[in-house]
């Protein structure tokens, strides 16, 4: 293979700063190197830039559906646009990309006026954290049932890799969420009318994958604490004693069946065989 | 297995369940790698339902092997996996970059041709191949710039790849065409001189114009059907090098998997006409 002659080229590593740096700079590109310059200069610099871009934003809006149908097209990609420049992927998988995107948009001026666009971000952010988590065999409502009473204080239930939860104690959010995720996108008069319908008020969900598909109910704030302190490896005592001091009038043997009904747990042990224990 | 004179199709999360229900007669289907990196859930149980009757190939888009650095080694980790668990006929992956200073940029970026380049970019593909346990395949890019600085034109480039590091060749007429307006050459003469022992597999996809600059600055958008000037060219590369696996690319402006499987059908038409010299 005979080189051909050639202008002589920079390092790799030195044009790779360069030219990564003239793909994300905002318009108009400052000066750079003479290479990148002669790169810059034709007109097909501009389609690495354009695909670049869209590849991330497209990523976003597929990844936060409900926050692109309240706001619309335009400004989500104006907004996506922003964020992508402050957080480019970390890595060549974007099934999860935008892991960032609900704390940018409760920092984005322009979002003030949405007080609940983060929130709904937050639970776009479940869905799909939801939909890639690692699959899960449910813990049975039978196998719960089987248990004596005094064996059910010590148990330690695990909620499953999908299962995302939070408690909304100011805005509609479920709701606004709900509406926005299953609308269909094009029907955008329904979504005005639907806006007046909300009662304002506190709400809390539960997001798990069921048979491959994400599902959700709503969820009291104590069942929230309940599920909180599952989450921490505590006994089921502990974590209804944690749900009663949210609320004291709580129906812990209904939030049982649901929690049960929906799959949100994983793993049945019992405190007295759990790992921590052993090493003592 | 994939068969050297049967054609596969790009696979969409659209076109699943079709998918599945296809006759086995040789259908493959290829997939990007990075969209199956998950944990669990339906992707990866899809994947599986298809893989059971389907062989499949891994394309790769994001290993960034161009890049001054070393593969990214919790990708290449995860790429191992799903090599393990679907078992595909192939792996391959670009010549380019695209991962840089733990950014990602969702492209194939250029760089210069040089021995620098040539040299980091087959420690890459080693590094690959080592971790994968078996042989990849390295896919020429479409251009979009004109760089005076290259060293080495890209078929000797490629060629050189292969020839130190063992690895396939991944032909893109699409995207030898595309570049071929792009940046000021006959794809033809690009096409003739390939060297046809290295090629492995054939892409055809559809391209579009740019918005502003027309035919003069064409897109490899795979959101169209492929032109008759690209199966004009896979019908002299076919005559010349002889039938190689075949896919049919499509990413953007989806249409139906019947129709994907007649442009599929065009190219068994292709890959099973007597040629008139096989390499």
């Amino acid at each position: 293979m005979t080189p051909l002659p050639t202008a002589m080229a920079p390092g790799l590593g030195v044009f790779q700063d360069a030219f990564a740096a003239a793909l994300m700079a905002p318009s108009p590109l400052p000066p750079s190197s003479p290479l990148i310059d002669r790169l810059i200069a034709q007109p097909g610099f501009a389609v690495y830039r354009n695909t670049v871009m869209k590849g991330c934003i497209d990523a976003l809006q597929a990844n936060y559906p409900s926050v692109s149908r309240l706001v619309g097209d335009e400004w989500f990609r104006a907004a996506a646009a922003l964020h992508v420049r402050q957080h480019l992927p970390r890595q060549p998988s974007l099934v999860d990309y935008g892991d960032q995107f609900a704390a940018f948009l409760a920092a984005f001026e322009p979002a003030r006026e949405l007080p609940y666009l983060a929130d709904v971000a937050r639970l776009d952010r479940f869905w799909t954290e939801a939909h890639v988590a690692r699959d899960e065999m449910p813990v049975t409502a039978e196998a719960v049932a089987r248990l004596s009473e005094s064996r059910l204080a010590g148990t330690v239930l695990s909620p499953q890799a999908s299962a995302r939860w939070a408690w909304f104690g100011e805005q509609p959010i479920v709701t606004i969420w709900e509406r926005n995720r299953t609308a269909d996108a094009a029907d955008e008069t329904q979504a005005d009318d639907d806006a007046a319908e909300i009662e304002w008020q506190a709400e809390g969900v539960l997001l798990v994958r069921s048979e491959g598909v994400v599902e959700w109910t709503r969820m009291t704030r104590s069942g929230c604490a309940f599920l909180d302190v599952c989450a921490t490896g505590a006994t089921l005592a502990e974590a209804a004693n944690a749900a009663l001091e949210v609320d004291a009038q709580a129906d812990l043997a209904g939030l049982m069946a649901q929690l049960l009904r929906a799959g949100a747990f994983s793993r049945l042990a019992f405190h007295e065989t759990r790992p921590k224990e052993h090493r003592r | 297995m994939i068969e050297d004179r049967s054609a596969g199709v790009g696979l969409k999360p659209a076109h699943y369940e079709e998918a599945r229900a296809a006759p086995a007669d040789g259908l493959w289907f290829e997939v990007h790698p990075e969209n199956y990196m998950v944990d669990g859930g339906p992707r990866l149980a899809w994947l599986e339902a298809i893989r059971s009757r389907h062989p499949l190939s891994l394309h790769g888009v994001g290993m960034s092997l161009a890049a001054d650095a070393e593969p990214d080694a919790t990708h290449l980790r995860r790429l191992a996996e799903l090599v393990r668990r679907f078992e595909p006929s192939r792996v391959s992956e670009h010549l380019a970059w695209s991962a840089w200073r733990g950014a990602y940029h969702p492209d194939l970026l250029p760089f210069p041709r040089s021995a620098e380049s040539l040299a980091r970019i087959c420690d890459n593909i080693d590094r690959v191949q080592t971790v994968l346990g078996r042989r990849i395949t390295i896919e020429n890019p479409s251009h979009y710039l004109h760089m005076v600085e290259h060293e080495f034109d890209e078929i000797g480039f490629l060629a050189e790849l292969a020839r130190r590091t063992g690895c396939g060749l991944l032909l893109d007429v699409n995207n030898v065409f595309v570049s071929g307006r792009n940046i000021g050459f006959a794809p033809e003469t690009y096409l003739d001189r390939f060297p046809g022992e290295f090629v492995e597999e054939i892409h055809l996809a559809g391209h579009s114009v740019d918005p502003a600059l027309g035919e003069a600055l064409l897109i490899d958008s795979h959101d169209a059907p492929i032109a008759p000037a690209v199966w004009s060219l896979y019908e002299r590369l076919i005559a010349r090098i002889g039938p190689r696996p075949t896919l049919i690319e499509r990413d953007d402006n989806l249409p139906s998997f019947a129709e994907l499987l007649a442009e599929r059908q065009q190219a068994e038409r292709v890959l099973r006409a007597p040629t008139r010299q096989a390499a």
